[in-house]
């Protein structure tokens, strides 16, 4: 079940210049969401703004039917919903697509290893709860441009250990992701969210360590529900949708390691 | 309340509210949103012989008030839909027109053909003016000769209602539509996409992976508007509007310039629930100005 609805923004935290976190209350009950699934969200703050932006879902509590959002400035429609002032109503359509697939790991002491950059921190946080849920350790390995692009630490690091990488070193290791040390180790499940080249770099390391790999893709999208094939991406069973089929895909479903 | 029935042919619809091919999905992607059965109909998406991957991504572009689209009818092939498909939505209460594509006449006919045993299938539109894929599509509806070929050929293989929808990128639609009109289309619906092209200059290249593509959304609605009123002006057939509708009072628009009925396009994936808004607005506008009959509005321009 997906509702359109309006949303009142109750808080909304500039997490640094860049960085939005908005926390949206709904009038109607929430329906069932889960980690990986995302919102189509208006921006009427944006005169240039048309379409709807895709947005993952951070958080969601049924009970006091809120949900957060995380967003990064990309341009004017995000911007606008940054600059919401708080109060205000903002129209969302939730929840679209496929969560990702939790899985209890083989071994107890074997961890999940929950891969994020940038803003594609945005649906491991939730995925993080779920697992904790599910009674699975989540472990995090977040890389960003530098510590200020490093978003809600604090909230990862109750979830599990948190691995980081910043490309100027100005926390934990310096680089990207994939030369992280824990990478070097083994791994047996990967779930990976964030910008497509250190995706793909994630799931070509993922390949080489024989770890089974989910990344959230972020393909362009005008209805978000299966109706405009906008968003497809070349899978080996051909064109599919993002929004319905995705956005999160296993990566052997992915033309990318060809 | 006012009476909103009108008639397409021999098809009867209980509201002139319609859904654009391509747009709407098959009508069950909106389920959530929308009575499907409260609809005068919906098109479905442009269905083929056989099976089509369309375009490369990216096939979508945000423009000034609409957007660019080339995704260039991938659709799983007539077969698919009549195996998979139909079952599943021909209960919907609504009418359910299917959007043909071919490449050549004989495709049209061949596709038309499959869908005549479907009870449930009482309209085609022949889409003779898609401006994303190389052959066909739109090469039939730019020229006079080219539309006759396939509305003929069309036209002796279906007797149920035929609808033509024609292509803006022409330099006189009336004559394509008189065309369309001649060899015993039952109706025209207009307008497609507006062909147009988008800029990534960062980046210093097209937007569209096909270079080219089609403009949708309130941004073409004056065009469309201005051709629906030429064309009703000039056939004698019922003429269906569309090109940027997302409220109530565009869709009066069209239907007071002569559209007997209207599709909603773009404006769905902006508000999924944007034809019951357009049917409920029409309604109230018709107890606002005291009108008993929506065809007492229709081509009063
Ligand atoms: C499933 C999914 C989940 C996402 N989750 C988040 C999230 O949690 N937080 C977040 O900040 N961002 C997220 N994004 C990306 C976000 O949708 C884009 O950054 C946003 O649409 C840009 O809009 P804009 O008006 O600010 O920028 P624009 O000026 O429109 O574009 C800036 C950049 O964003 C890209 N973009 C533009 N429109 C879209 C679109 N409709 N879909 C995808 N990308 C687009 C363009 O390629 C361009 O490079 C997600 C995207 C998808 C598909
Ligand atoms: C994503 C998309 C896909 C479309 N696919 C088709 C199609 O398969 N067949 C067709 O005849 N028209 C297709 N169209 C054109 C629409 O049906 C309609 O003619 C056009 O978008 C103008 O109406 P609008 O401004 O209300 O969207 C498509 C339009 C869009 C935006
Ligand atoms: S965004 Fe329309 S089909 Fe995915």
């Amino acid at each position: 079940m997906k509702i359109c609805t309006d949303f009142r923004l109750t808080e909304s935290r500039h997490l640094s210049p860049a960085y939005g976190l908005l926390t949206l209350q709904s009038e109607e009950p929430l329906p069932e969401i889960h980690a990986g699934q995302f919102a189509q969200v208006r921006a009427d703050g944006s005169k240039t703004t048309f379409l709807r932006r895709p947005i993952s879902i951070c958080s969601a509590d049924p009970e006091t039917r809120t949900i957060r959002l995380l967003i990064r400035r990309a341009g004017n429609g995000t911007a606008a919903l940054i600059d919401t002032p708080a109060g205000h109503l903002i129209n969302i359509m939730l929840p679209l697509g496929r969560p990702f697939d939790i899985q209890a790991p083989d071994q107890s002491t074997d961890r999940p290893l929950l891969i994020g950059g940038g803003v594609g921190v945005a649906p491991l946080l939730f995925l993080g709860h779920e697992m904790r849920q599910a009674g699975i350790c989540p472990e995090f390995l977040i890389g960003a441009r530098s510590a200020s692009d490093l978003l809600l630490l604090d909230e990862f690091k109750a979830l599990g250990d948190v691995h980081i990488t910043t490309d100027d070193g100005s926390l934990g290791h310096r680089g990207v992701v994939t030369a992280h040390p824990r990478l070097q180790r083994p791994v047996s499940q990967i779930f990976c969210c964030g910008p497509a080249p250190m995706m793909k770099a994630v799931a070509a390391a993922a390949a080489k360590l024989g770890a089974s790999c989910q990344v959230s893709l972020e393909n362009m999208m005008a209805c978000g529900i299966g109706a405009c094939l906008c968003c497809v991406e070349k899978t080996v069973r051909g064109n599919v949708c993002v929004c319905t089929e995705g956005p999160v895909f296993n990566i052997n479903q992915l033309t990318w390691l060809d | 309340m006012a009476r909103l029935s009108v008639n397409i042919g021999s098809l009867h619809l209980k509201n002139p509210v319609l859904t654009a091919s391509g747009t709407f999905g098959y009508g069950e992607e909106f389920a959530d949103f929308v009575d499907l059965s409260r609809l005068g109909g919906f098109v479905v998406k442009g269905t083929t012989l056989h099976s089509r991957e369309g375009n490369d991504y990216p096939r979508m572009a945000e423009t000034p008030s609409g957007m660019l689209n080339a995704v260039g009818l991938q659709n799983k092939g007539v077969g698919y839909f009549i195996d998979n498909i139909y079952p599943r939505i021909k209960d919907c209460g609504s009418e359910i027109i299917v959007n043909v594509s071919g490449a050549s006449p004989a495709d049209y006919v061949a596709v038309a053909e499959r869908l005549t045993p479907l009870q449930g299938i009482r309209a085609i539109e022949l889409n003779i003016s898609c401006p994303n894929v190389k052959q066909g599509g739109m090469a039939f509806g730019t020229t006079c000769a080219g539309a006759a070929s396939v509305v003929s050929a069309v036209r002796r293989a279906w007797n149920k209602t035929l609808i033509v929808k024609l292509s803006p990128n022409v330099t006189d639609i009336v004559e394509i539509a008189r065309a369309a009109e001649d060899e015993g289309a039952d109706s025209v619906s207009l307008i497609n996409t507006l062909m147009g092209m988008a800029v990534d200059v960062e980046r210093r290249r097209p937007m569209l992976s096909t270079i080219t593509g089609g403009l949708s959304g309130p941004a073409v609605r004056p065009v469309a508007v201005r051709m629906v009123w030429q064309v009703a002006k000039a056939v004698k057939i019922p003429v269906i509007g569309l090109g940027g509708i997302t409220c109530g009072r565009d869709a009066l628009e069209f239907l007071m310039a002569g559209a007997t009925a209207v599709q909603i396009g773009t404006a769905n994936f902006l508000d999924p629930a944007a034809t019951m808004r357009v049917i409920d607005e029409i309604e109230e506008y018709c107890t606002r100005h005291k009108i008993s009959d929506i065809r007492e509005i229709i081509g009063i321009i």
